[in-house]
Formats: C-alpha cells, sequence, structure tokens
C-alpha cells in the first residue's frame, strides 16, 4: 500500500514536471515514441502486427531508455509498472481462489467488446478510437464472459473448465470476425484496435497511464480493505458462508477486481497475454514465502518489475509486442523464483532431500553399529573387536561408497573409530548416538503398532528427536511400554527380531561385554 | 404443516420436516429434531447418510427443498451470532499460505466487521482459544506445518472464539491422534457444564455412550433420536446400518460394558 502511494506520487509529479504537453497531445503522444524508428510514425501502428523486422538498437536507444530521458518512455513505464503491481496484488487473491484460469476467460471475452464499441460509437455521438469509450466496450463484454460463465456453471452440470473453454473461445472468436467487419467499414479506419490482442505500449499517452494509476490505485484500495473478507473467501468459503458472508458477492468484488486489472492492462500487455500477469507473479511468490501478506507484496514487486523491464524492452525494441516482452520478463522472475524461492523453490527442495538422505544414512549406520554390537550378546560399547565393513554392509540394501562416505562423515564427527583389525567401533559420543538413535527408532515402531490408526501420519523419523513430533505424555506412554520390553541383557529389544542377527554369532565375541556402561538412555529407567 | 405454529425459544435447535435434495435426488427426508440445552448430541450414521448435509442445511449451507429450522427460537440467520461451526478438516487446504493464528482469529471477523483490521484484543482472545486447545505454542507457525490432530485443534479454537451457545461439529474426531480426541472431549465437557450444546458428527460407534448424551441415527432419515441410553441400542444401529455387524458387535459391547460400570 505504501509502496503504492510512493509511486503514484512520483508518477503524478513525474507528469506534472513536464512543462506544456503540446497541443490536444493524443496524436502527438501516439507517434512521438515511434521518434525510436526510421520508419514513418502513422505506418509503424498500422503494420505493428505485420512488420517483424529486428534490429539490434543502438547505444543511443539503450541510453535513452536506460535513463528514462523521453517524457512518453516515463509515461509508459510507470503506467505498465502500477498495472503490474496491481495486478501482482490481485493475482494472489485469484490463485489461491483458483479461479487463475477465470481472469484468461475474462481478458479474452473482452475482444468484442473493444469491436462493438469502435463500431458504435459513432451513433452515440462518441469518439470511436478513444480509449475510454474502447475500455468501457471491452469491461461490458468482459463481465458479460463472466456472466456467461458462472450461468453456463451454475444451470448445468459442466464443470468449470469446459464452461471457460466455451465461453473464452466463442467471445475470441467473435471478437475476431467483428475486427474483421471493422477493418473493412470505409470509415473505420481501425488501425490500432489489433493492438489490443497482443499489447503495444507504444501508443499509450499520459492520461492513459493516469487511467491505468487511478483504476489500480481503486483495486489496490478495494484489497486493502477488503483483505481480511477475501482472505476468508479463498480459504475457506463453508466457514465464511456459515458466519452470514455473502460468498456470491465476494466472488463477483474478486471478479470485478480482475475486470479492473485486465481492462487497463489491455492497452500495455494486450488481452492474449494478460493472464500472465495475473498468474505469474502470484505463482512465483509463492516460491518465497508461507505468509500471505508476505506474497502479496512479492508478487506485486515481481508484477511491478516485469511491468517496467518489459516495456523498457518493448521501447528499444519497437516491433516486439510489450506483452510478449512484459511475460518475458515475468517468466524469467518466475524461473528464478522456481529455481531460488527460499521457502519452496527446486533447489531449496533437492538440498533439503540430500540433507534428508544423509540423516538417514547416518542414522541406519549408527543404528546398524548399535544393533550389531548389540547381536552379539552384548551390552553394545567401545568394543575392543571392530565390526567388519562386511557385516554392515549385509544389513542394509546399501551401496558400499554410499556407506564408506557415511562411515568416513561419521569418523570426523569423532562418532566412529577403527580398531586395529580394520574392524569399526563406536567411540564413547558415538554410543551415545547410537544408542539414542536405535532407543527412538524403538520408540516410533512402538507408536506405529499401538497408534495404527493415526500414526502414519506423524511418523518423522528424519524429526531431530521424538519429541519434537510428539506429546510428552504419549512419550511417556511409550517408553513404559519399551521398558516392558527390557531383556535380562538390560538392552532394549527391538519389537521385532533383528533379521541380520543369526549370521552374525560368529566366534570370539564372548568377551566384549565386560564392564561397558549402561546406554545413557536407560539410565534411571530400570526397574 | 406447522409452519406458522411458533418456534419454541428454549431449545437450542428444532428441525421439522427438513428434506435436502440434491439434483432432484433427496438426500435427508422428513428430518424432526430436538435438541435439548446443555447436551452433547451425537450424530451417526453410514456413509452418505447425510449427516453433513444436516449440518449444513441447518446454517442455510444447502437449499432446503421444504422444511424449517430454528435455532433458539428464531431462523438461522437472525441467531447466526449463537451458533459456532466446525467443519470438517478435509474441507480446506491446510497448504494455504497463513498461520494458526490467522485461522483463529477468522472466528471473531464477524464481531471485527467489514473492513476493520484485526486488531491486537483480536489477537489475544485467538491466543486464548489455542491455550484452551492446547497448542498456543504454535500460534506462529504456518497451517501446511501442523499434523492432523493440530489441524483439528485449529479449527475447533476458531469455533470457540466465537463464544456460542450452539455448536455444529462435522467429524472432529476424524482421524486423530488419541491425545487430540482426548482434548477435544475435554472441550465439549467443558462447554456442557458452561450451559452450551453441541451437536457432533462421530463415526466411531463404540465411544457414542461415554461422549454423548443424546444421539441422533441418521440414514437419509432420522431411524430414532433421543437419549443414547435408550436410543443407542443394537436395534436401532440395525435399522441404521444394516447387515454391518462387526461395528455393531462393537458397539454393543461398549454398551454392555458402559452397563456394567453405571
Amino acid at each position: 500500500m505504501i509502496v503504492w502511494l510512493i509511486l503514484l506520487s512520483v508518477f503524478a509529479s513525474g507528469v506534472q514536471s513536464v512543462p506544456s504537453i503540446p497541443g490536444s497531445a493524443a496524436v502527438d503522444f501516439r507517434f512521438q515514441i515511434s521518434d525510436f524508428k526510421s520508419l514513418p510514425s502513422s505506418l509503424a501502428i498500422a503494420e505493428s502486427l505485420t512488420n517483424r523486422s529486428i534490429s539490434w538498437p543502438e547505444w543511443g536507444q539503450w541510453k535513452r531508455v536506460l535513463l528514462l530521458q523521453d517524457y512518453n518512455t516515463r509515461v509508459v513505464m510507470t503506467g505498465t509498472g502500477l498495472l503490474g503491481l496491481a495486478a501482482g496484488l490481485v493475482g494472489s487473491f485469484t490463485l489461491l481462489r483458483r479461479r487463475a484460469l477465470m481472469g484468461d476467460a475474462l481478458s479474452h471475452a473482452t475482444l468484442p467488446g473493444v469491436g462493438l464499441a469502435f463500431l458504435l460509437a459513432p451513433f452515440l455521438g462518441l469518439d470511436g478510437k478513444s480509449l475510454p469509450v474502447l475500455l468501457t466496450g471491452a469491461a461490458l463484454s468482459g463481465i458479460l464472459g463472466v456472466l456467461a460463465i458462472l450461468y453456463i456453471r451454475n444451470l448445468t452440470r459442466l464443470k468449470e473448465d469446459a464452461a471457460l473453454g466455451i465461453v473464452l473461445s466463442v467471445f475470441f472468436g467473435a471478437g475476431i470476425a467483428i475486427l474483421t467487419i471493422v477493418q473493412q467499414v470505409p470509415s473505420g479506419h481501425a488501425a490500432g484496435l489489433e493492438s489490443f490482442i497482443y499489447g503495444k505500449t507504444a501508443s499509450m499517452i499520459a492520461s492513459d497511464a493516469r487511467l491505468i494509476a487511478i483504476a489500480g490505485s481503486l483495486a489496490v484500495v478495494m484489497i486493502a480493505l477488503m483483505y481480511k473478507e477475501l482472505t476468508l473467501l479463498c480459504f475457506d468459503e463453508g466457514f465464511a458462508a456459515s458466519r452470514g458472508y455473502p460468498v456470491l458477492f465476494l466472488d463477483l468484488l474478486l471478479m470485478a477486481l480482475v475486470v479492473i486489472v485486465t481492462i487497463i492492462g489491455l492497452q500495455a500487455v494486450g488481452l492474449v497475454l494478460m493472464i500472465a500477469l495475473l498468474v505469474i507473479p502470484a505463482a512465483a511468490a509463492r516460491f518465497w514465502t508461507h505468509d500471505l501478506k508476505r506474497m502479496m507484496l512479492i508478487s506485486s514487486g515481481i508484477g511491478g518489475v516485469g511491468g517496467l523491464a518489459g516495456s523498457a524492452m518493448s521501447a528499444v525494441f519497437p516491433n516486439l509486442p510489450s506483452g510478449a516482452m512484459i511475460v518475458i520478463v515475468c517468466s524469467s522472475l518466475f524461473f528464478f523464483s522456481m529455481l531460488f524461492g527460499r521457502s519452496r523453490g527446486v533447489l531449496v527442495r533437492i538440498a533439503r532431500r540430500w540433507e534428508l538422505n544423509r540423516k538417514v544414512d547416518r542414522q541406519h549406520l549408527l543404528r546398524g553399529m548399535y544393533e550389531l554390537l548389540e547381536a552379539r550378546d552384548a551390552a553394545p560399547g567401545p568394543a575392543e573387536i571392530g565390526v567388519p565393513l562386511s557385516e554392515l554392509l549385509a544389513m542394509r540394501t546399501w551401496s558400499s561408497f554410499r556407506l564408506l562416505r557415511q562411515i568416513e562423515r561419521c569418523r570426523r564427527q569423532g562418532l566412529l573409530g577403527r580398531k586395529a583389525d580394520g574392524g569399526l567401533s563406536l567411540t564413547v559420543a558415538g554410543l551415545a548416538e547410537a544408542s539414542r538413535l536405535a532407543h527412538e527408532h524403538r520408540l516410533w515402531e512402538l507408536y506405529l503398532i499401538t497408534q495404527a490408526d493415526v500414526a502414519p501420519g506423524r511418523v518423522d523419523q528424519a524429526a531431530d528427536a521424538i519429541e519434537h513430533v510428539l506429546e510428552p505424555e504419549l512419550i511417556a506412554q511409550l517408553e513404559q511400554l519399551l521398558a516392558q520390553q527390557l531383556t535380562s541383557r538390560g538392552v532394549v529389544a527391538s519389537p521385532h527380531p533383528l533379521e541380520s542377527s543369526a549370521g552374525l554369532r560368529t566366534a570370539g565375541l564372548q568377551g566384549v561385554s565386560g564392564n561397558i556402561s549402561q546406554p545413557p538412555f536407560l539410565k534411571g529407567r530400570m526397574p | 404443516m406447522n409452519a406458522t405454529l411458533p418456534l419454541n425459544a428454549s431449545l437450542p435447535l428444532t428441525v421439522n420436516d427438513l428434506t435436502v435434495a440434491w439434483h432432484r435426488k433427496p438426500v435427508i427426508w422428513d428430518v424432526d429434531l430436538e435438541v435439548q440445552p446443555g447436551q452433547l448430541v451425537g450424530v451417526v450414521g453410514p456413509n452418505g447418510a447425510g449427516k453433513s448435509t444436516l449440518l449444513k442445511a441447518i446454517m442455510d449451507l444447502v437449499p432446503k427443498a421444504s422444511g424449517r429450522v430454528g435455532i433458539f427460537g428464531q431462523s438461522y440467520r437472525q441467531s447466526r451470532h449463537r451458533v459456532g461451526y466446525v467443519p470438517q478438516r478435509e474441507s480446506v487446504d491446510w497448504d494455504f499460505p497463513i498461520s494458526v493464528l490467522d485461522v483463529v482469529t477468522m472466528g471473531l471477523y464477524g464481531k471485527i466487521g467489514w473492513c476493520m483490521p484485526v486488531r491486537r484484543k483480536h489477537r489475544d482472545i485467538a491466543r486464548l482459544a489455542l491455550e484452551q486447545v492446547g497448542i498456543s505454542e504454535l500460534a506462529n507457525r504456518q497451517i501446511s506445518q501442523l499434523s492432523g490432530g493440530q489441524q483439528q485443534r485449529t479449527f475447533l479454537a476458531r469455533a470457540l472464539v466465537q463464544d456460542a451457545d450452539l455448536y455444529l461439529m462435522d467429524e472432529p474426531f476424524a482421524a486423530v491422534d488419541a491425545a487430540t480426541e482426548k482434548a477435544i472431549v475435554e472441550i465439549l465437557r467443558g462447554m456442557r457444564k458452561a450451559g452450551k450444546t453441541a451437536l457432533v458428527i462421530h463415526h466411531d460407534l463404540p465411544t457414542v455412550p461415554e461422549y454423548f448424551d443424546s444421539v441422533v441415527l441418521l440414514n437419509m432419515r432420522v431411524v430414532a433420536s433421543g437419549p443414547t441410553k435408550d436410543v443407542f441400542t443394537r436395534e436401532n444401529l440395525e435399522r441404521t446400518y444394516g447387515g454391518r455387524l462387526t461395528l455393531l458387535d462393537e458397539a454393543t459391547e461398549a454398551m454392555r460394558r458402559r452397563e456394567r460400570t453405571l
């Protein structure tokens, strides 16, 4: 909100600081920006969709855009930046309400409205080429499209996706047909109407940017006021209805916000790609945070940057549709977020999985050592005789590479030692950790057995300690159960027979027990 | 029809001739129900018996084909503020980016009013409710990190902050751990002590006699309703569930145990 106001004031001062806007500026400004090109300016707009020749801009052009030297560049960039901000905010809610595609259907449904407004305006004594007239037509037909979707969904048994597909294609098809007719009307001179399809910031003038600023601010204020209600709607519709909130009205409000953003975005982004500004920033923001407010802030930031950078690029490459440029910038930010996003980005998740695998390997190794020693009829301890690698290897289906790597890691941590005979042994610290892990593992197994109906969802062996997951009273119960299973050896039995133990009773193991201390977790718990 | 008769204002909930239909197919027929104040009432019945639909129809969340619902002698719309609702846990997306405290304050939105922000005093009320359900330490946790039992406690806390007189709960005991089940039962008993009423959809027959004062046996129509000790009988359960005897045996065993302890 604050960011928005700052931007708004910057924008306002930017526009006012230009001393004199020459003449009734519309036409002048429309053509001013095409100074970048060598083409005659009137042709530039008419041929915008057919002329695709791209030449690498000279340094001078880069400099003019980057330093905001042109008034028109300033206007366009402010407009698209504000648009991106508003779209990012609104998009967060539509994404969470799973209505993202509704925005797509809505923007496509605006096309017939644009054509009809152009055709009918002269009969109402209006200028068919003025932006407010065209956008009013667009808004009306967009709203009609949304109502058609709701109507089809509620009164037939068709699902929402079918309704969206039907409305989107029918309206867009009708729009294309109407535009073709418009171009055949002799007085029409409908040049520029197609720019609503792919977006063309070059035709944006100060009053357009002002319109974007006003409508965008309206959307932001509405979201700020209704934040609480919209959150409730998106999270728990049933509860909202039970509290007496008018769910349909709130949904329509959300759609109204989408209409506002779409309409002001038509000129800059174009109706085909408008959906990108509504979905991509919000989806990208989701990779960074689990907090809705922060998500909305990030989303509007990404949208704003996308709008600014996209329109800057389109000023440098005047023949490329600005909508495509904005989408390219937004999607780069999206892929960056997808990879590096702090809370659910791909890399973070890969790193988490690696860490988990390492943790599991470590647990397996230490517990394996503990169980092998336990199987030798001895309380496990820093034994004189080492455990040969082959025995550990036979315990599980782990590769020797992975096992050796983990052994090396544990030795570095001072948990494992090597005996003279080449076998492995637990150090004092290693024994403490190994016995703790074995103990926890058995508690988890008991938990699975005793709480079979709810346990699978909660068992989390990767947690650092069982106390982090289960309630203390539950652990106390499990401890009691475990204590009942203490064997005469003073070692806690595993709830299941140790598979590999049979083959391990090799000669020369009797001497291990000796004066080995009790595993630390049993101290004070002996009956 | 007795639609012109005044509703009994002393009863937390009266349902007359309630029929609800989806796409021309009735889901519940001619349900008649009277819930006495200060009672814990269990609603049991097989899957698809219309238990959730009954709750939703009471709250005007699904259109009624016919019938009338009275909450303390008034329509639901008039007495909405006296009703607390705990929806099924699975009905929402627990991956939603908000915290436990945010969810609990949702119960206060009606009091806070449209367009007004959540203030500190509201958060304090929410924290108190979280304490009541025993997860105050999770207040700032994101809801995606909760276990099933913690999710259920969060929903319960959201209903508690409403300080309602009648609570409608949809399967609060579904797939929760023993500790949570115990905690919920404690809270329900606390509510009863405070003179509140709760209508609870329940799926675990053996615990019905232990948890509920009255029971409603529902299978599209009300098979029987009334005090648990009179209504929760083998014959009634057979009429509700058909021939699924393993369930029934468990339940009758529980009944016998209860009779012995009485």
